[in-house]
């Protein structure tokens, strides 16, 4: 029993980890533009599946693959925002979210054409999958992502907190035009809050192609859990957002040992719904924005 | 509208005429597919397009309504006649339910989208996990032609039966818009805290917009369980079902009485055509709803008898229009704090 406790905890945080990253992307977006990207999840699949061909067709590890799915992705992200978001930056809100979701079904159905809906994963060879700590599984592939996704939001947050740019996007999400007035080009902030939303959400794809299959729907799942973990966690709140990532990997998790079929989903949705409820500005409200 | 008695007339002789020149049962098909988003997106339309208050869950009702008169039907027999009023109400109770829970709790905006979007899934899941509900199965309703059991063996019938319904939805959401209801839930759309302080109750209004809405999608549910004989979690509570609900009304102008005709009549047709065309590849319809919401989001963010409105009805009459910025349809987009 404590055996089953421990091993669905340690699972559900690695889990976390992941639901962590993929809302790390959202809020910054929200942060600094104030759109609530619903294409998320489908940023996330582009870049699982630029691991997964780099790897058939180049025989490149995953792992290897990181850059270059993050960095497509981040010119993919900011040719977004140029052609499409930048126009919706005073749009009613509802307009901004029917937008994204339009990006979203354009990119989703596009990855159905072009690659058939099939689920596809990822072998690697001479990898030690799982390592037993003390009766305890634990899972190498997540917990290498959990490391980065860790690793990562530590970067984001000395990156947001120390360097000129990093300074300029938290002026321009405090207040835009504040922002302008003492010389930020707010409109290659946006381009490049956008683009590195898109990279986080693909360097999420990335770590996760090679323990969970890739397929073009497969975002849907991470941009349910990304929106509940945004919202727990605060919108715009970077720890927030990772501490929401492990709250729901666990309930998760936890559910999944205790709850028959696929009931452990409704964990997470439960959850969302009394914070929605309760604190409407995240478990640690105020502190956002 | 009251310009255009005669264009309506003629649409409805057009509609009520259809089935008498059209004979291929595919034109037929999709003739009542744009009748049944017309409906559904009506009714999202009284909620969302009216009050402002964005749905992205109304799969939550749509699949009440389907899943209630099939399992009635199938396990007791019921005629899906009084399944269609027991799932509207019940659709009602759940709307009522969670505007209780999302209007006390004030969620709005994006909130209240990301709220409603979470209910349907709870919904989902737990369809998907007990047994009365044939769990992920679905549930296959045999096929027996009987008028009293909703079932028809010609195609014919359910044209003039979704044509009654989306005309009858039309005309209240017309008479809705006319009512002091109808103000209110525009006045609560351009701005909630004004509209409280000059004394509307929006409270109460949001939760009768949120049981109409609820209850009359809920019948678009319970016909097409009866019109396609098989339903099942994926094809009646998935977000995708959603999207579908509320792509007319925004494409057509939410908020307005013929946005959801207007818009179900452009991309239920192009969603066909594409899908015809390229049928090898699954997805391409769901693509060119992406493209085409996107593209009036862009340039068309009130929809297209919206931008219609704005453009054409507003020369006409601007001078009475002046002192009454809540005549709907319009400024949807100015407000936003």
């Amino acid at each position: 029993m404590l055996t089953l406790i421990l091993q669905s905890l340690v699972d559900g945080i690695l889990m976390g980890g992941i639901y962590g990253l993929v809302a790390i992307g959202l809020t910054l977006i929200f942060g600094v533009m104030k759109i609530i990207n619903f294409a998320q999840g489908a940023l996330l699949m582009l870049g699982m599946y630029i691991s997964y061909w780099s790897f058939i067709y180049l025989g490149i590890n995953p792992y290897l693959s990181i850059p270059l799915s993050a960095i497509s992705l981040f010119f993919i992200g900011a040719l977004i925002q140029k052609t499409i978001l930048s126009k919706m930056l005073n749009a009613p809100e509802h307009n901004q979210l029917l937008v994204t979701l339009g990006i979203m079904l354009v990119i989703e159905n596009l990855a159905l054409i072009l690659w058939s809906p099939d689920f596809r994963s990822v072998k690697l060879d001479g990898f030690i999958q799982t390592l037993n700590i003390g009766g305890i599984g634990v899972n190498v592939p997540k917990l290498i992502a959990f490391i980065a996704a860790i690793v990562l939001s530590i970067a984001l947050f000395l990156f947001l907190k120390k360097t000129m740019l990093g300074k300029a996007i938290r002026a321009t999400s405090i207040n835009r035009n504040g922002a302008l007035l003492s010389g930020i080009n707010t409109n290659r902030i946006n381009y490049i809050a956008f683009g590195l939303g898109a990279s986080l959400a693909a360097i999420a794809g990335s770590l996760i192609t090679p323990f969970f299959y890739t397929s073009p729907t497969v975002g849907a799942t991470f941009i349910l859990k990304g929106f509940v973990v945004v919202v727990l966690g605060g919108l715009g709140n970077f720890i927030g957002a990772i501490i929401g990532g492990l709250i729901i990997g666990v309930s998760e998790a936890l559910g999944g040992a205790f709850l028959p079929g696929s009931l452990k989903e409704l964990m997470t949705y439960i959850i969302f719904v009394i914070v929605l409820m309760a604190k409407p500005n995240g478990l640690f409200g105020g502190k956002a924005r | 509208m009251k310009k255009s008695p005669i264009l309506i007339t003629l649409a409805l002789v057009v509609f009520a005429i259809f089935p008498l020149v059209v004979k291929d049962q595919y034109y037929m098909h999709i003739a009542i597919l744009i009748l049944y988003y017309a409906l559904v997106s009506q009714a999202w339309n009284i909620l969302s397009g009216y009050s402002g208050q964005f749905s992205f869950g109304h799969a939550a009702f749509f699949g009440t309504g389907a899943y209630t008169s099939s399992i009635l039907f199938t396990k007791l027999g019921m005629s899906p006649w009084i399944g269609l009023i027991i799932g509207a109400v019940i659709a009602a109770v759940i709307g009522l339910f969670i505007g209780y829970l999302s209007f006390r709790f004030k969620l709005r905006g994006v909130f209240f989208s990301l709220g409603t979007l979470a209910f349907a899934e709870i919904l989902r899941i737990i369809i998907q996990n007990f047994d009365v509900f044939n769990k992920t199965l679905g549930v296959l309703i045999p096929y027996k032609p009987d008028p009293l059991m909703f079932q028809f063996s010609s195609r014919t019938t359910y044209y003039y039966i979704i044509l009654i319904f989306a005309i009858a939805v039309t005309a209240l959401v017309y008479y809705i818009s006319r009512s002091k209801l109808g103000y209110n839930l525009v006045a609560i759309r351009e701005n909630e805290d004004a509209a409280q302080s000059l004394g509307v109750n929006t409270y109460k209004n949001k939760m009768i917009a949120i049981a109409i809405s609820a209850s009359l999608t809920a019948i678009g549910g319970t016909f097409y369980a009866q019109y396609m004989l098989f339903i099942e979690p994926a094809t009646t509570f998935s977000n995708d079902v959603s999207i579908n609900i509320l792509l007319p009304a925004i494409i057509g102008g939410a908020g307005t009485v013929l946005g959801p005709i207007v818009g179900s009549l452009i991309i239920i047709p192009i969603g066909e055509l594409t899908t015809t065309w390229f049928g090898n590849f699954v997805g391409v319809n769901l693509m060119a709803y992406g493209v085409i919401l996107i593209l009036v989001m862009l340039y068309l963010p009130e929809g297209i008898v919206g931008w219609f409105q704005n453009k054409f009805g507003k020369k006409k009459s601007a001078k009475k229009n002046k002192d009454s910025s809540i005549s709907g349809g319009e400024e949807v987009g100015t407000l936003k704090n």
